[in-house]
């Protein structure tokens, strides 16, 4: 849809994403195709232990070949401030903490002249012992002080040893997930440039301010001496959030060649072990109900990991926290450190892996009960939020069951597994529920200016990487300025735009949404007080800060949805096929209807992929991903995915933010995985815990 | 060595080329088009899809040396400056393209299945497009997007 919009009649309608024409032709430019002079390219050294220290290093035969403009090493390597993170402050001692963890980089006029010299650089280790062994038995676990996002590792309300004692029915069972990564389609890529003390990043990045606020410090400088250039980001789902050790070494590598600019983008290979993934999780999950199905404990006991060089903790119990009612709730988390890369935020990062174990003992739950999956959900719904206490702001998760179910064709399900047919295919059909937190991040600015033709330019340092901020941020600034669509202009993903949060934790449209109504409304109060309601000749602008949200101690935010699948499964293979999903969302008011479809379509097929392919393999003797490609590490393609329903309930919610809206970016995920899950099991009878779920587990 | 090929209809000409660059880095690196992707570097997610003599290729499987002489076309290749290729506008208005960066393998891939089948069915277009891994879109729009082109060939557009 290209017509033109109504003066506020943006938000909501279906327009399509405005740089479209641009990606379409190959003419978007992303990080590394930036048309910069004579630059140099940059091919890294990566350790090929897991733990010890480089003794020696012989770069000599690298530096006479011919291209080669510099080899990087920790003996050359300028100096970094010491900010407390040992993932980026890179090449300042030899020590090595995790395997493919860089070490130094060859510097040449071309990409493989770069790449074949560093094959001639002689590296001595002195190793010690690898411990990259992912067990919960370890005698070494222990409990982070914090979770990501701040949350508390531990909670406990009420007694669940208690409740769980006297339960009619009792669950107990051990859910795993395994390590998974990104992959966003494009690598981690970086140009640095150096002039006179300050830098320039052209990268590709969820967010231009996470990038200068982070590497700003490693360098000494002001964070206005680092200038971070993005407008186009080929996927990040986490992994271009947090800023990566290959920022750093192109930015260290730019140093030693000032002036010139040093191209960077990991290939396939190296984004397995330095871009981060998530991290794998054993779950233990304990539910206690009454004779009648009602919930009286529930408890989620993870095991996870993070790395020895830098802590990550992922949310993955958290969820249980306030999915369901009982009055018994216990949460605890358990870090195991290693020899391992350092894990980070992968596209829910908690929810994903905690709602598989929560959603799929639920539904084992349900069995045990005897009652229907998606009535046993309804009958445990909660009142209020049971962490916080705080009524929720609008609860959709009922409706989404509801309405769901209807689509799908649920009623008149029979609930026992094996029990249709098709050839030599079982069929069976599942369900899960979904949520997602309605994150609002701080620290955001806009500026608007208006044109005397009539014309807005909207300016805010946000990201758009495939989600369609372009054109949603877009929309909500020509309904507030109640103006027509086509009459505003965005300019995002650069450091020259007011300062704004990152693409992450679904935030985005809320954080940049608030603050441009913000911007709109000021610039409209100014053009009424100071012009007389007409914009003069030589335009006017205004900006605004992101105002606080008064409701946030009001409420608690949260959007919901539910998925139903449909799994088929060869009885003498074990392949598994899924050939229809249906997904009903409450996620506020939905802001562009065909962008934000294919974000929860996305999203649910990404929770397809979890379920039924993706395993990073590591090595446990060397601390390595074995299967690090896309020929071994397995994502649908076009074939393996069948017809896909999504829809949206309508829900109005004036708590959230001023757009009504909540975060679509990451629910698609959550609870995905489950309901392919549950599908499996209930055409098969067979009850897979350990993610993916492939054929061999199925015909054993 | 010196590499002479014709790409979207122009005699082109790379200098200093050493014999392990690939078509995809002559092309991205060399030539200033960067619209041909790299994401794999081993031909299984076929973002750097291109024509070499009029069959689709992965161009990071192709040495430069073997592009000696051919004709390549490029996403770049495919519509001139002011008008889209119906390819092209059905994955926009379907809603096809979200990050962007597999979208131009997608689209010489689609333009090529067109080109040998007018009227692909749905397992035929999945078959087809088969090789070309997307992270974005869940693959349902893009099936819209190779119907909807369809249609349009068909209505003479």
């Amino acid at each position: 849809m290209t017509a033109t919009q109504a003066p506020g009649k943006s938000v909501g309608a279906p327009i399509s994403r405005v740089e479209g024409h641009l990606k379409v032709r190959g003419a978007a430019t992303y990080a590394y195709e930036h048309r910069l002079d004579e630059p140099a390219y940059l091919h890294p050294l990566q350790s090929t232990i897991a733990n010890g220290r480089v003794a020696k290093i012989d770069a000599s035969r690298a530096e006479a070949e011919p291209g080669v403009v510099a080899v990087l090493t920790h003996e050359n390597a300028p100096k970094l401030e010491a900010v407390g993170d040992a993932e980026l402050e890179i090449l300042q001692n030899g020590e090595v903490g995790f395997r493919g963890q860089f070490i130094g980089a060859v510097i040449a006029d071309t990409f493989e002249a770069a790449r074949y010299a560093a094959g001639l650089v002689e590296i001595e280790y002195e190793e010690r012992e690898t411990d990259a062994d992912f067990r919960p038995d370890r005698d070494d676990l222990y409990t982070p002080e914090q979770l990501n996002a701040g949350f508390e590792p531990d909670t406990s309300v009420g007694d669940v040893d208690g409740a769980l004692a006297s339960a009619a029915v009792k669950f107990d069972a051990t859910y795993t997930t395994p390590r998974e990564h990104n992959n966003p389609m494009e690598p981690h890529s970086s140009i640095a440039v150096w002039d006179e003390g300050e830098l320039t990043l052209y990268e590709s990045t969820q967010g231009v301010y996470w990038t200068q606020n982070t590497i700003a410090p490693l360098f000494g400088l002001d964070a206005e001496k680092v200038h971070v250039i993005s407008p186009h980001v080929g996927g990040g789902f986490g992994s271009k959030g947090l800023p990566h050790a290959n920022v750093v070494l192109a930015a260290l590598a730019a140093m030693l060649v000032e002036g010139r600019p040093v191209k960077f983008a990991l290939t396939r290979h190296m984004m397995f072990s330095v871009a981060g993934y998530r991290t794998p999780t054993i779950q233990r999950i304990r539910l206690g109900a009454d004779a009648e199905g009602k919930l009286s404990a529930i408890c989620n006991d993870v095991v996870e990991q993070t790395s020895k060089i830098k802590e990550f903790a992922e949310q993955t119990g958290t969820s249980a926290r306030m999915m369901y009612d009982s009055s018994n709730i216990q949460t605890t988390h358990l870090l195991a450190a290693l020899d391992v890369a350092v894990p980070s935020w992968l596209r829910a990062p908690g929810e994903a892996p905690g709602m598989f174990a929560l959603e799929s003992a639920m539904d084992e739950m349900a069995i045990e009960c005897d009652l229907d999956p998606v009535e046993f959900r309804i009958m445990n719904e909660p009142e209020k939020d049971l962490e916080s206490g705080l009524p929720f702001s609008s609860r959709g998760l009922v409706a989404c069951l509801r309405e769901g179910a209807e689509r799908f064709g649920w009623d008149g399900r029979n609930p026992t597994p094996r029990s249709e047919r098709d050839g030599r295919w079982l069929v069976g059909t599942g369900v899960a529920s979904s949520v997602y937190p309605v994150f609002s991040m701080g620290g955001n600015a806009a500026t608007i200016r208006a044109d005397s033709d009539g014309k807005y330019v909207v300016e805010i340092g946000a990201a758009d990487i495939g989600t369609g901020t372009w054109t949603t941020l877009g929309q909500i600034a020509a309904d507030e300025l109640g103006v027509s669509f086509e009459d505003v202009e965005m300019k995002i993903g650069d450091t020259k735009f007011p300062n704004a949060s990152g693409a992450g934790g679904s935030s985005g449209i809320t954080s940049w949404g608030s603050t441009l109504v913000e911007a709109a409304r000021s610039l409209r109060e100014k053009i009424e007080a100071e012009h007389g309601g007409n914009i003069p000749d030589e335009g006017v602008e205004a900006s605004a800060k992101m105002p606080k949200n008064p409701h946030r101690k009001e409420y608690a935010m949260y959007a919901f949805g539910a998925h139903f699948v449909e799994a088929r499964v060869d009885e003498d293979t074990g392949e598994v096929r899924v050939p229809r999903m249906t997904s009903v969302f409450a996620a506020g008011r939905i802001i562009n209807a065909k962008t934000a479809r294919s974000q929860f379509m996305g999203g649910m097929v990404m929770g397809l992929s979890a379920a039924l392919h993706e395993e990073s393999v590591l090595d446990t003797r060397f601390g390595h991903v074995v299967n690090h490609d896309f020929a071994e590490y397995h994502i649908p393609t076009n074939a393996d995915v069948g017809e896909l329903d999504i829809s949206w309930i309508e829900e109005d919610d004036p708590y959230v933010n001023p757009m009504g809206s909540k975060g679509i970016g990451e629910i698609g995920i959550v609870g995905s995985a489950a309901a392919v899950a549950n599908a499996v099991y209930h055409a098969t009878g067979t009850r897979v815990r350990e993610l993916p779920i492939t054929p061999d587990k199925l015909i054993s | 060595m010196k590499l002479e090929c014709k790409v979207n209809g122009e005699n082109r000409e790379a200098d200093g080329v050493r014999e392990g660059e690939s078509l995809l880095y002559i092309l991205r690196e060399r030539l200033d088009l960067p619209g041909s992707k790299n994401a794999c570097e081993q031909g299984e997610c076929g973002s750097c899809s291109v024509y070499m003599d009029g069959m689709l290729v992965c161009s990071c499987l192709v040495l430069a040396g073997q592009a000696e002489g051919r004709e390549i076309v490029t996403v770049e290749g495919l519509a001139d400056e002011n008008e889209l290729h119906p390819v092209q506008k059905s994955f926009i208005e379907a809603g096809a393209v979200q990050c962007g960066f597999c979208t131009p393998g997608l689209i010489v891939a689609t333009h090529d299945l067109l080109e040998r089948n007018a009227k692909p069915s749905d397992v035929e277009i999945r078959e087809a497009l088969a090789g070309n891994l997307c992270r974005c879109t869940g693959y349902e729009k893009i099936l819209d997007a190779v119907k909807l082109a369809a249609a349009k060939n068909g209505n003479g557009a």
